[in-house]
């Protein structure tokens, strides 16, 4: 059998059902065996895209994603998303095609030291120097990408290896004595953890998207629940505690709700669940939750203690370990009545800062206004994707996520172009849920080419561009923080939009008048197959509330 | 394998979080790591992009063909070593490390110094190398070869007794270590 075609029983075989790629001259025996390969594959107008499909349709399905590019240039385009999925713990598999090995370093055409490029953004990668290793590399890629903290793996097969013939026997075990993640959680920390928690005066759970990794938001509500703790979530992790619940504060951080960045910063015990205290939470670390101790619990023990001190570290699974934290707890019987008092100052909180914006008096959208008219126009039920920038953050704040894998965006590596590809994978792999993106319009542009993939296959992502002519958040920062000097941060009504769209095949639609929002955008997504809507919003409208970079909680504004 | 991360229980009460903690010693990591290609790059580049700074590092086989040893000195004044044991913990192909406890370890490191060496100074140099327990290894009409084999501290001593006599070259291979007693490094 060639390689190639034990390649493809090995997808199978990992019950993979969709890939997306791009051919080119490295990976054309890859290529020919998808022919008759019985996998289905989407073709990208650009690996980027493709990338960030995988990305998505892994956050949407909690499967593994498989993205595949040629040598060179190919696989150089595939960075970005690699890098993306290494930041936000994405398990996803790409599969590059490299020049033959009679080519290596020689800086054969199409030539480029993927491996080495790749290096320090992956968790793993393989490099194919035998054929017959084949089977193995590809069966270990998507074991490491999927277990303990996931990630992206990549695998570098070199185009003479790719078509040569190999004897292929189904892999079913992994020889990796290097790598072996604790899941389980050490069980003396966890009744310490219990304790720790019952003894709390003024206790915060704040949970990330290492929640929503492990699957484990029925865990997180059932030890939130049993008492009455309170929850914030990080940007990755909402939707793992459904909001909205009156133990919800809402996300913290920079663009965090008050109640959630004051709950931090007076708790004094923080318990930190599949979260890793970005300089995005903990904004001046120093004063970062002064009051507070903290138990730590991450699949990922480099994460424990790695910015702010862990005084009960538990390194395993947020599933297992809050299902026994829980069931610990429980055995204490601690009394809820002392929280009563905390209780009151977050309740004051809530109620005296709501989240909130100034409306228009006329017809105009206003950014969270549009933000809200999609929560009502989709109930809520939508998978929602996101670019980078101040739509992400509005999205962030006004969609209330009452499941996890329902917000879809780019958090570590703040990736512009992100939204849209990802939208697509996130259909592909959920086909009987609505998907729309909420897109930035600088954002967009970085990966619109990926309409004519929706067109062509008939993906019905629903893009909802909030539109407001700026690189938004670039330029809140410069009215902000550089003297109200904009330096070229002014899209202007470039591209138009419609026009844009409807060259690529999807249907278009512009939107500028908040009164009829709701119903028009109910109509759009009625409509059959991929649409593209652009929504004109208030130019100059800033995200808020916002810790300023470097800053503490207490120092918000807005 | 290592038990990064997870430490003894501990009282809130008595507990002073550890993190990040400079011990302010040199540390020597014996790590074995499976003997394939790029392991050393990924070792280096993790370093690098984390801005620890490697102070010596050597490579070599062991006694089984499939793994390979890396030891490499650290300084715990400037980088925390828990993040570093860690973060080389989490390559795949690192299966052991070990941080080396110095009252429990027998380190070695080998030099080579070729000092000027005329005449009249090569009786004084042959004497001071002896004192080291240093060997002649090589003598030309204007130089002179010495080995050097010992604990980083010794090498450095002697290097300060050479250096005066117009020290030309030197080499040094970076420390290896192994654990005392019966147990595996």
């Amino acid at each position: 059998m060639r390689a190639v075609d034990a390649l493809m029983e090995c997808l199978k075989a990992e019950g993979v059902d969709v890939v997306f790629g791009l051919p080119g001259g490295a990976n054309l025996p890859t290529y020919d065996a998808f022919v008759n390969g019985g996998i289905r594959h989407i073709l990208v107008r650009h690996e980027a895209g493709g990338g960030h499909a995988a990305e998505g349709y892994a956050k949407a399905t909690g499967k593994v994603g498989v993205a595949f590019a040629t040598s060179g240039p190919g696989a150089t385009n595939l960075i970005t998303p690699i890098c993306d999925a290494m930041m936000d713990s994405v398990p996803v598999v790409f599969i590059t095609g490299q020049v033959r090995t009679e080519l290596l370093g020689t800086d054969g055409f199409q030539e480029a030291d993927t491996i080495g490029i790749t290096m320090p953004v992956v968790k793993h990668s393989f490099m194919i120097i035998d054929p017959q290793e084949i089977p193995r590399a590809i069966h270990e890629a998507f074991h490491i990408a999927s277990t303990g903290r996931p990630g992206p793996v990549l695998v570098d097969i070199p185009q003479d290896l790719s078509r040569a013939e190999i004897d292929y026997e189904p892999v079913s075990d992994v020889r990796l004595p290097g790598y072996q993640p604790r899941i389980e959680g050490n069980q003396k920390q966890i009744r310490q953890a219990a304790k720790a928690l019952a003894a709390a005066q003024r206790p915060v759970i704040y949970a990330g998207g290492g929640v929503v990794n492990a699957e484990a938001s029925a865990e997180l509500t059932d030890f939130a629940t049993s008492d009455r703790f309170p929850v914030t979530c990080t940007l990755m992790g909402l939707g793992a505690f459904g909001a909205p619940h009156p133990q919800w504060l809402g996300m913290l951080g920079m663009h965090g709700t008050r109640a959630a960045n004051y709950a931090m910063d007076e708790a004094d015990l923080i318990c930190a669940v599949g979260a890793r205290f970005d300089d995005r939470i903990t904004g001046k670390l120093s004063e970062f939750a002064p009051r507070a101790k903290f138990i730590h619990i991450d699949v990922d023990p480099a994460e424990i203690s790695k910015n702010v001190p862990a005084h009960i570290p538990i390194v395993g699974d947020a599933k297992h370990v809050l299902a026994k934290l829980a069931t610990e707890y429980r055995a204490l019987e601690a009394d809820p009545a002392r929280l009563d008092a905390w209780w009151s100052r977050i309740d004051g909180w809530k109620a005296k800062y709501p989240l909130g914006y100034e409306d228009s008096t006329d017809s105009e959208i206003k950014p969270q206004f549009m933000v809200r008219a999609l929560y009502e126009a989709t109930g809520g039920e939508a998978i929602i994707t996101s670019d980078v920038g101040q739509h992400q953050m509005w999205a962030a704040q006004y969609y209330d996520f009452p499941a996890p894998r329902r917000w879809i965006n780019s958090g570590g590596l703040g990736t512009m172009g992100f939204g849209l590809p990802a939208a697509m994978g996130a259909a592909v792999g959920e086909p009987d849920r609505l998907v729309c993106c909420i897109a930035g319009d600088g954002s967009v542009q970085m990966n619109a080419q990926e309409l004519a993939t929706c067109a062509q296959n008939n993906i019905p992502i629903k893009v909802f561009i909030m539109n407001n002519g700026y690189l938004g958040m670039v330029r809140q920062w410069q009215e902000l923080f550089w003297d109200g000097k904009y330096s070229h941060v002014d899209m202007g009504e470039f591209p138009d939009f419609v026009k844009l769209a409807e060259a690529y095949g999807v249907t278009a639609m512009r939107f500028t008048d908040k009164c009829t929002l709701v119903k028009d955008m109910k109509d759009a997504i009625a409509i059959e197959g991929p649409v593209l809507v652009d929504v004109r919003v208030t130019r100059e409208e800033n995200t808020y509330p916002m810790i300023p970079a470097g800053s503490a909680a207490r120092e918000m504004v807005g | 394998m290592g038990e990064p991360g997870t430490k003894a229980p501990l009282s809130l009460e008595e507990l002073q979080a550890a993190t990040n903690m400079r011990t302010g010693r040199k540390h020597v990591l014996s790590i074995l790591v499976e003997n394939k290609s790029g392991v050393l790059t990924r070792i280096a580049g993790l370093f690098a992009r984390r801005g620890f700074n490697i102070s010596t590092l050597t490579v070599g086989p062991t006694e089984d063909v499939q793994i390979s040893r890396v030891t490499l000195t650290v300084d715990g004044a400037l980088h925390p070593i828990d993040q570093v044991t860690k973060q080389l913990h989490k390559l795949i192909n690192v299966l052991k490390i070990r941080d080396l406890e110095p009252a429990d370890t027998v380190a070695r490191e080998l030099a080579l110094f070729k000092v000027s060496a005329d005449g009249v100074q090569r009786g004084e140099l042959v004497q001071i190398a002896e004192i080291f327990r240093g060997k002649v290894v090589d003598v030309t009409k204007r130089a002179i070869i010495i080995e050097v084999t010992g604990t980083t501290e010794k090498i450095e001593a002697f290097e300060t007794m050479v250096r005066p006599f117009g020290l030309i070259e030197m080499m040094r291979t970076g420390e290896i270590a192994i654990s005392r007693g019966r147990s595996e490094t």
